[in-house]
């Protein structure tokens, strides 16, 4: 007789010491998770599309719908690549597969990753498994509510400018933006090319660096990838002794934070200093006040360049016309939904003639600074802390119709995303019964650091990650 | 106004757009707040500093130079809207 799985509770690690001692089958294990999906993904919309066939016998995995899968379709949460069922695998799905790690499926997000609650995907918002009325964060909104509603054990995201931290926090669980060029890129549906990162999302540190340690590492196909310097460790250490926090004012003091999320870091923060952390507080003058201007110029100039590619052409749907010229014009408005077309446009515009320097030249000069203020804090302290989000999970509709209130949610992961650095979320507390997540920032590379740093403060805080109404 | 309806139209067009009127008016005032709130990175004065384009510093990376195997053309258009003789095809350039 095979144990009842509580995929609420069991950890990929948990999960995997279960299959190597026998004491339960691989497809025991997946069945459990599918069986969950069943239960509560109609209510919670977290997957696209399942997969029936397991294609390997480890713990199971789900995959942002940005990452192409061989022969399982792959939309990108877009109308214009409905129908598209990839031909090779992603780096990524690849190193997944060849770990054993099967499929589960294919999870939500926003159109292209651009935005940060889920409700831009073509294919309609999921839920946040805390309350389903608020959005569950954003672009990789699926991946993360999947995983707080035990519908998978763990889950690879993208991240741009915070889509799978921001949507960690939201969610209760543990997100990693890793270091740019410390994880392949290779057919992952590209947004914003110096920017775009592959991460994991999981229910505890460990879990999310056993993931880091298996999908990391130089790949031949993605000539942005570099070889990690340091093998990744499974953090055990419980003490903070000898590690230095910064506190950075403006990530800490922004317009916007809701005092019940700034109240639960300062608890966290407190907590690191009774393990034996030197918290002290620092100062990235103009990455906060610049950061998402600069974002937001660079991101879609970039986003306007790979988003070309979509034409009709080669794949996806093709609307009804009489020329080439109709053809591609047509697809391209009947393809995309808002979102896409707005950071477009936008992109379109500050890249083209006249407006390049104002625009997107100064934006690359902006990144510069932004480097070099956490290249400065970064020499004085292992780590910087902040809120993940502003807020806790908004309702569902709240910032919809407001482009630029929508782009605020993001305020605080975007600035440590250009400068290309690691960050970890991890969930710090509750504010009115919803989570709240704690960013910490480390140097390039610094992966090792951010794992031993929340897993210390995991063990300390005891987080549930069980919503309430589920426990 | 940051940007006007014509070069919204202008725009468009680079961008292979066909919007509809009401697409027009609607992004006309969403890219002039947009614009407006992402112009304040010009009021720094970086004449001095250098852009960067990519946060990694890598330079010169090589590939061995060794022939693998493409895709089989059959996978390379499984995709397409329609496809003939080994090829996209697509409607004439203009009619």
């Amino acid at each position: 007789m095979a144990p009842v799985i509580d995929t609420l509770r069991l950890t990929a690690e948990e999960a995997s010491g279960l299959l190597e001692r026998g004491e339960l089958s691989a497809t025991e294990l997946r069945g459990a998770y599918l069986d969950a999906i069943a239960d509560r993904d109609g209510e919670l919309h977290c997957f696209l599309r399942t997969v029936d066939e397991a294609d390997g016998d480890g713990v199971p995995i789900a995959l942002k719908d940005v990452i192409s899968t061989k022969g399982v379709e792959t939309t990108a949460g877009s109308r214009v690549l409905s129908g598209y069922v990839p031909v090779f695998d992603a780096t990524v799905a690849a190193r997944a597969k060849s770990s054993g790690l099967s499929l589960l499926g294919k999870t939500n997000t926003d159109e292209f990753a651009m935005g940060s609650s889920t409700e831009n995907s073509a294919w309609g918002p999921s839920r946040n498994p805390w309350d389903p009325e608020r959005v569950p964060g954003g672009s990789g909104g699926g991946s993360a509510a999947a995983v707080t509603a035990g519908l998978a054990p763990w889950a690879l995201g993208s991240d741009t400018g915070g889509s799978i931290k921001q949507p960690s926090a939201l969610c209760g669980n543990v997100g990693l933006r890793p270091t740019y060029g410390s994880v392949s890129r290779y057919g992952v549906v590209a947004f914003a090319s110096s920017l775009d990162q592959i991460g994991p999302v999981a229910k505890t540190v460990r879990d999310v660096a056993l993931l880091y340690s298996i999908v990391s590492g130089r790949d031949p196909l993605d000539s942005t990838t570099a070889e990690l310097p340091e093998p990744v460790r499974l953090p055990e250490d419980e003490s903070l002794a000898g590690l230095r926090i910064g506190v950075p004012t403006e990530l800490n003091e922004a317009e916007g934070i809701e005092p019940g999320v700034g109240e639960a870091v300062r608890r966290a923060l407190e907590l690191a200093t009774e393990l034996g952390a030197e918290v002290e507080e620092c100062s990235l003058p103009r990455s906060v006040r610049y950061g998402l201007p600069c974002y937001y110029l660079i991101a879609p100039a970039e986003a306007s360049s790979n988003l070309a590619r979509y034409d009709g052409v080669r794949y996806g749907p093709r609307a009804d016309a009489t020329s080439y010229q109709e053809l591609v014009d047509r697809t391209r408005d009947a393809g995309f939904g808002d979102e896409p077309k707005r950071r477009i446009m936008l992109g379109t515009y500050a890249l083209s003639a006249g407006y390049y320097d104002a625009f997107y030249g100064q934006a690359q000069k902006v990144r510069t600074l932004i480097i070099e203020e956490h290249r400065e804090a970064l020499s004085r302290f292992d780590v910087l802390a902040s809120p993940t989000s502003p807020t806790v999970a908004f309702r569902v509709g709240e910032r919809a119709g407001d482009p630029l209130a929508m782009y605020a949610s993001d305020l605080l992961t975007i600035p440590s995303c250009l400068a290309g650095l690691p960050g970890l979320s991890i969930p710090c507390g509750l504010s009115e019964g919803l989570p709240v997540g704690l960013q910490l920032i480390g140097p390039q590379f610094g992966e090792n650091l951010l794992f031993r740093a929340g897993h210390a403060l995991e063990k300390a805080l005891a987080f549930d990650t069980v919503p309430e109404r589920w426990r | 106004m940051a940007i006007s309806r014509d070069e919204v139209l202008h725009v468009a067009r680079l961008a292979r757009l066909a919007l509809t009127d009401e697409e027009v008016e609607r992004l006309t005032g969403e890219l002039d707040a947009i614009l407006e709130a992402v112009g304040i990175v010009s009021e720094l004065d970086l004449a001095e500093i250098e852009p960067t384009s990519h946060p990694l510093d890598l330079v010169n990376v090589w590939a061995d130079d060794e022939p693998r195997p493409s895709l089989p053309l059959e996978d390379v258009l499984a995709n397409a809207p329609e496809a003939e003789d080994g090829l996209f095809r697509v409607p004439a350039w203009r009619q």
